[in-house]
């Protein structure tokens, strides 16, 4: 039995209270019926014994306190899944839009997943070539992680994103088994529509499921996107076992939502007015990513977000860094250059690269360039500031050839097109063109044996 | 049993009324579900509860029944190695009866109540025996040997004691006490908010080795210490626990992932039964007890995991034995505080944290130390164990400021402060020598003067003066240039580079590298100082520092930390080469 109310008594920002209502579940969906006809979505917040809080997906805009219908579904936010959502384009909350056909569903998911138990996780070591040295060389992505891009507006987060999408692929793998879930959480058209365009480019359009809540969509339907994301991501991967990508962007729009919401609820806000519960709500949301022990699929998670004022210690990129396994952050200066993609390697990080890279997955010697490239780069970058403030003849010899080696490092490995798909190999192999150019006894996190394997001849 | 009826459901606090008698933190199941939950505070007929599983779909009019116990662990052979969740259900098992997902009111013993272990006594019948003192003896895994002990709050004449093979339920032993006849199993039930007792606390004394040669050497940390690593994402925080888990040379290591990343959990999972104690060369599994709450879990439940994650620590402290454990993140923890208290409409204090944040820290961390056990061995004599606790803190946006890292800073002895900066470059552990401090240098250079190795106390003075002079001297070359610097301080200068390069920094993912005995650090310090003597005199002896720079020794030196344990002789010949190179006078290259 369907139970309907017409007892809002308030409404405060998306929040509406119900009173007199019976028997409300916490965290049940609820639909809000206008007079006149219009239907929208709501969850209940806080259940109490004749009364609900009720949040409204659509926000409260033009809502009338007597003539609203309240109706209790007596269940919690579930979406319709089924091998035919591949290649379908979904609004916000996983309807589907236009005059496209209802999906019938296989089986209908709740949104919000449930915690995988820890001991059920296969720990994630398959080394995912996305073509881009400097994520492939120096922060390899493996499958089932949950990678971050830390951007800024202006900057090709978007670009980067989709050439991963587009690229990534397992060493000796065939692709066959591979999806894309794309979660838009109030993005402009262009910025999705871009997207669109460069997986229909890479005639990967049928193998993608597309979530958009653009930027003139509700606000609060936002907190509702990546959880559909990600619940249509673990239907696909653990249930038809596929390897699934899922991009969500701009998390910084979904944090926002986070926020609205709770100032409307009048909490006790944490940093910056965000959320106390920020890092635990986040954490339900990139957790999700994984693999799952005897289950052939994977999900790998790359979210994007935006940082306010390129500050990296802002609550929505810092509780991501927490929670995510690494990081690529791309840098302003970088962008100015003209290097593409502009990934700042130094503060960049992938932690689970340790266990996807080496003999039988890469190459023996990866780990150790990739060890030496960094620390050549950073006392190169160090010795280039010096330069800067006391000029080049400040600097020692070694110096001078670290300044130097840095900036060939960036023109050279990091910089490539947009559509440059460079192997692991030749990834490799630049990297020691490189350390060519350094005296062999700096070498020092090199093994001798790859040294005298690896290291082209014409250097020493 | 009282039962009482949900009048409130706000995400993880559930507001009853109806229950009669019951106390503070009794715990209650919730719901037609029976969800476990602790009552965290009462007002008049209502009752506040925080619930340790999901709350969606419960609703107001649902019963809630009282367990009449506070929330407790269970102590027995079959903990270790053992996988549990912040309430300690073990995740194995749940994962056998609930599959990959964890379902909810799911309720499982956290020790396996069928299996059978030898239990061998070791006290005769007749004797008087009290709280504490060791009946028998469990062999539970290759590495512990499980003390049976008298629990807290009996003593009388023992009447019977068994000898065979048992579950952890059956009795081993009956005493006589002052209420009449009391039967002991092998399991004992303790509440996790509540300190187990011991006689008396004594200060530490003795080093924790944890192979780990920034800690060692500079920051060490004794058994029964405490200490903290705050650090921004990134810096390595959680390699830093591994790596003290896996090496540090305590008998029993309790690892608590609070609030962390699912995958890190899975990780010790899988390496832990490969790698092997380096002294009796086993699984380290087999010293290892697991707690995890990840993220995406409960967060209630993530509050609970630290108190028993340090029960469980009290427990095997009362056996006699050096405890280590590691909290990973406290700040998940603070954080979970913070919400409940939030959700309570609590008065908050600094950055939404309650006002009693300082007091739970420090609490928990005055948990650790060492102590004299309570209750005797089988031959009367009275024994000492130690507890170590080790917290990471994750401040928010690498503000060492906020209240979490200030209040724990407060409390423990050694800070290790993990600096980005370094972490960009590729140096780990990234712990920073300038800033992190260890308050038990005192009393381990007395140790080690008793040890023998006086020496290495001097050494390490000397490590920090240059470590401290080159931060100095650096400051000079960023403004006016490395050559107007004399050829003393050039040469210090790259002496303080070798210190980092060769010596601070060490490779967790190495064979070799990732563990260093104290032996091989002293001879490592030795090396380097030996080193910056010989190039000292031989500068003043007019050799160029140009050439000192490019003596090939040095590349011996900087493959140093690959020297396997069992072939420290090799640092011999490589002193001789020191010696050698310097004493040719000129011909240093």
């Amino acid at each position: 039995m369907r139970r309907e109310y017409k007892t809002i008594t308030e409404v405060a920002g998306p929040l509406l209270l119900v009173e007199k209502v019976k028997g409300v579940k916490y965290g049940e969906v609820v639909t809000v019926e206008m007079p006149s006809g219009e239907l929208r979505h709501a969850k209940v917040l806080d259940a109490q014994s004749d009364r609900a809080l009720l949040q409204v997906f659509e926000g409260s805009w033009g809502l009338d306190v007597r003539g609203t219908k309240i109706s209790f579904q007596e269940k919690a936010q579930t979406l319709d899944v089924s091998r035919d959502i591949l290649g379908g384009v979904f609004n916000g909350v996983g309807e589907v839009m236009g005059d496209a056909p209802r999906i019938i569903p296989d089986q209908k998911l709740d949104i919000n997943g449930r915690p995988i138990n820890p001991y059920a996780r296969d720990y994630p070591s398959e080394f995912i070539q996305t073509g881009i040295s400097a994520i492939d060389g120096l922060n390899a992505l493996v499958r089932g992680q949950k990678l971050p891009i830390f951007s800024g507006s202006g900057l090709p987060h978007a670009e980067l994103a989709a050439q991963i999408a587009r690229q990534a692929r397992v060493l000796g793998d065939e692709a066959a088994n591979f999806a894309v879930v794309f979660g838009a959480m109030g993005i402009t058209f262009e910025e999705a529509n871009y997207f669109i365009t460069s997986f229909e480019k890479a005639g990967a359009l049928e193998r993608t499921v597309l979530y958009l809540n653009l930027a003139n969509d509700p606000v609060i339907e936002r907190i509702s996107t990546p959880r559909v994301a990600l619940t249509a991501a673990e239907y696909l991967a653990f249930h038809l076992g596929m390897h699934v990508l899922v991009i969500l962007t701009d998390m910084t729009n979904y944090c926002e939502a986070l926020r609205e919401v709770s100032a409307a609820r009048r909490e006790i806000p944490g940093r910056r007015g965000y959320p106390g519960y920020m890092y635990t709500d986040l954490a339900s949301i990139y957790e999700r990513a994984g693999r799952i022990k005897g289950k052939p699929g994977s999900i790998t998670l790359i979210p994007i977000l935006t940082m306010p004022e390129d500050d990296k210690t802002h609550p929505i990129p810092d509780l991501t860094g927490y929670i995510t396994e690494g990081q690529v952050i791309l840098g302003r200066a970088l962008h100015h250059k003209g290097i593409y993609p502009p990934i700042d390697v130094l503060p960049s990080l992938s932690r689970l690269k340790d266990k996807g890279i080496g003999e039988g997955k890469t190459r023996e010697d990866h780990a150790d360039t990739m060890n030496q490239l960094y620390a050549a780069y950073a006392r190169g970058k160090e010795a280039a500031e010096l330069a800067g403030i006391l000029g080049e003849s400040a600097l020692s010899e070694t110096d001078r050839i670290m300044a130097k080696f840095a900036q060939e490092f960036e023109a050279r490995y990091i910089h490539q097109g947009v559509d440059c798909n460079r192997s692991i190999e030749e990834t490799l192999n630049i990297g020691w063109e490189l350390l060519a150019l350094l005296p062999r006894e700096e070498l020092k996190r090199v093994h001798d044996e790859y040294i005298d394997k690896y290291l082209p001849a014409s250097a020493s | 049993m009282t039962n009482g009826e949900i009048i409130r459901v706000a995400g993880p606090l559930v507001v009853a009324r109806g229950m009669q008698g019951i106390k503070m933190y009794d715990v209650v199941l919730v719901g037609h579900e029976r969800l476990v939950g602790e009552i965290v505070e009462v007002r008049g007929d209502r009752v506040f509860i925080q619930v340790y599983e999901e709350t969606t779909g419960l609703g107001p009019g649902e019963p809630v029944e009282s367990t009449g116990m506070p929330l407790s662990v269970e102590l027995a052979p079959g903990l270790v190695g053992g996988f549990y969740d912040g309430i300690q259900r073990p995740l194995n098992r749940l994962y056998d009866a609930s599959g990959d997902r964890i379902s909810r009111g799911i309720s499982l013993r956290a020790v396996d109540v069928d299996r059978k272990w030898d239990f061998t006594p070791l006290v005769e019948v007749g004797r008087q025996v009290s709280a504490g003192d060791i009946l028998g003896v469990v062999e539970e895994t290759a590495l512990v040997k499980h003390r049976i002990m008298v629990p807290p709050g009996i003593s009388g004449k023992l009447l019977r004691i068994e000898q065979g093979s048992f579950t952890v339920e059956e009795t081993i032993a009956e005493v006589e006490t002052a209420d009449g006849i009391k039967q002991l199993s092998m399991l004992q039930k303790w509440p996790v908010r509540k300190i187990r007792p011991y006689r008396e606390k004594l200060n530490p004394q003795i080093p924790l080795v944890t192979g780990q040669r920034v800690i060692d050497t500079l920051f060490p940390v004794t058994k029964g210490g405490m200490a903290c690593i705050p650090g921004p994402f990134g810096s390595g925080k959680t390699v830093v626990q591994h790596q003290l888990a896996k090496w540090a040379d305590a008998d029993i290591i309790v690892y608590i992932g609070c609030g962390e990343r699912g995958n890190e959990m899975t990780d010790v999972l899988l390496s832990f039964p490969e790698l092997k104690d380096p002294k009796s060369g086993l699984p380290l599994m087999e010293r290892t007890i697991l707690i995890a709450n990840t993220s995406d879990m409960p967060v209630a439940a993530r509050e609970a995991s630290v108190y028993t994650g340090i029960t469980i620590a009290e427990y095997f402290r009362d056996m006699g034995y050096d405890v280590a454990l590691m909290a990973d993140s406290t700040s998940r923890w603070a954080e979970a505080l913070r919400e409940m208290s939030g959700r309570l409409e609590e008065m908050p204090g600094e950055e939404g944290y309650p006002a009693y944040l300082g007091s739970r820290i420090a609490e928990f961390y005055e948990r650790a130390g060492r102590v004299v056990c309570l209750g005797t061995n089988p031959d009367g004599s009275a024994r000492e164990g130690t507890i170590t606790a080790i917290g990471a803190v994750s401040p928010p946006g690498g503000d060492l400021s906020e209240p979490v890292t200030q209040n724990t800073l407060r409390v423990v002895k050694v800070f290790w402060g993990l600096d980005a900066n370094l972490a960009y470059r590729r140096h780990f552990p990234a712990i920073n020598w300038l800033q992190s401090y260890s308050l038990y240098l005192g009393v381990i250079d007395e140790y080690l003067q008793e040890q023998g190795m006086g020496e290495f106390s001097q050494h390490r003075r000397e490590v920090m003066a240059l470590l401290q002079a080159e931060s100095e001297l650096q400051e000079i070359v960023q403004l006016v240039g490395v050559d107007a610097l004399s050829t003393r301080d050039r040469l210090k200068l790259e002496v303080a580079r070798l210190i980092r390069e060769d010596f601070l920094h060490q490779n967790a993912f190495d064979e070799v590298d990732t563990y260093t005995s104290l032996t091989k650090q002293a001879l490592m310090i030795k090396m380097i100082l030996l080193f910056y003597r010989e190039a000292q005199t031989a500068l003043e002896n007019g050799v160029k520092l140009e050439e000192i720079l490019g003596a090939k020794v040095l590349e011996r030196m900087a493959r140093a930390k690959f020297i396997p344990e069992t072939n420290l002789d090799a640092f011999a010949q490589i002193e001789a080469e020191i010696v050698q190179t310097f004493a040719g006078g000129e011909e240093v290259a």
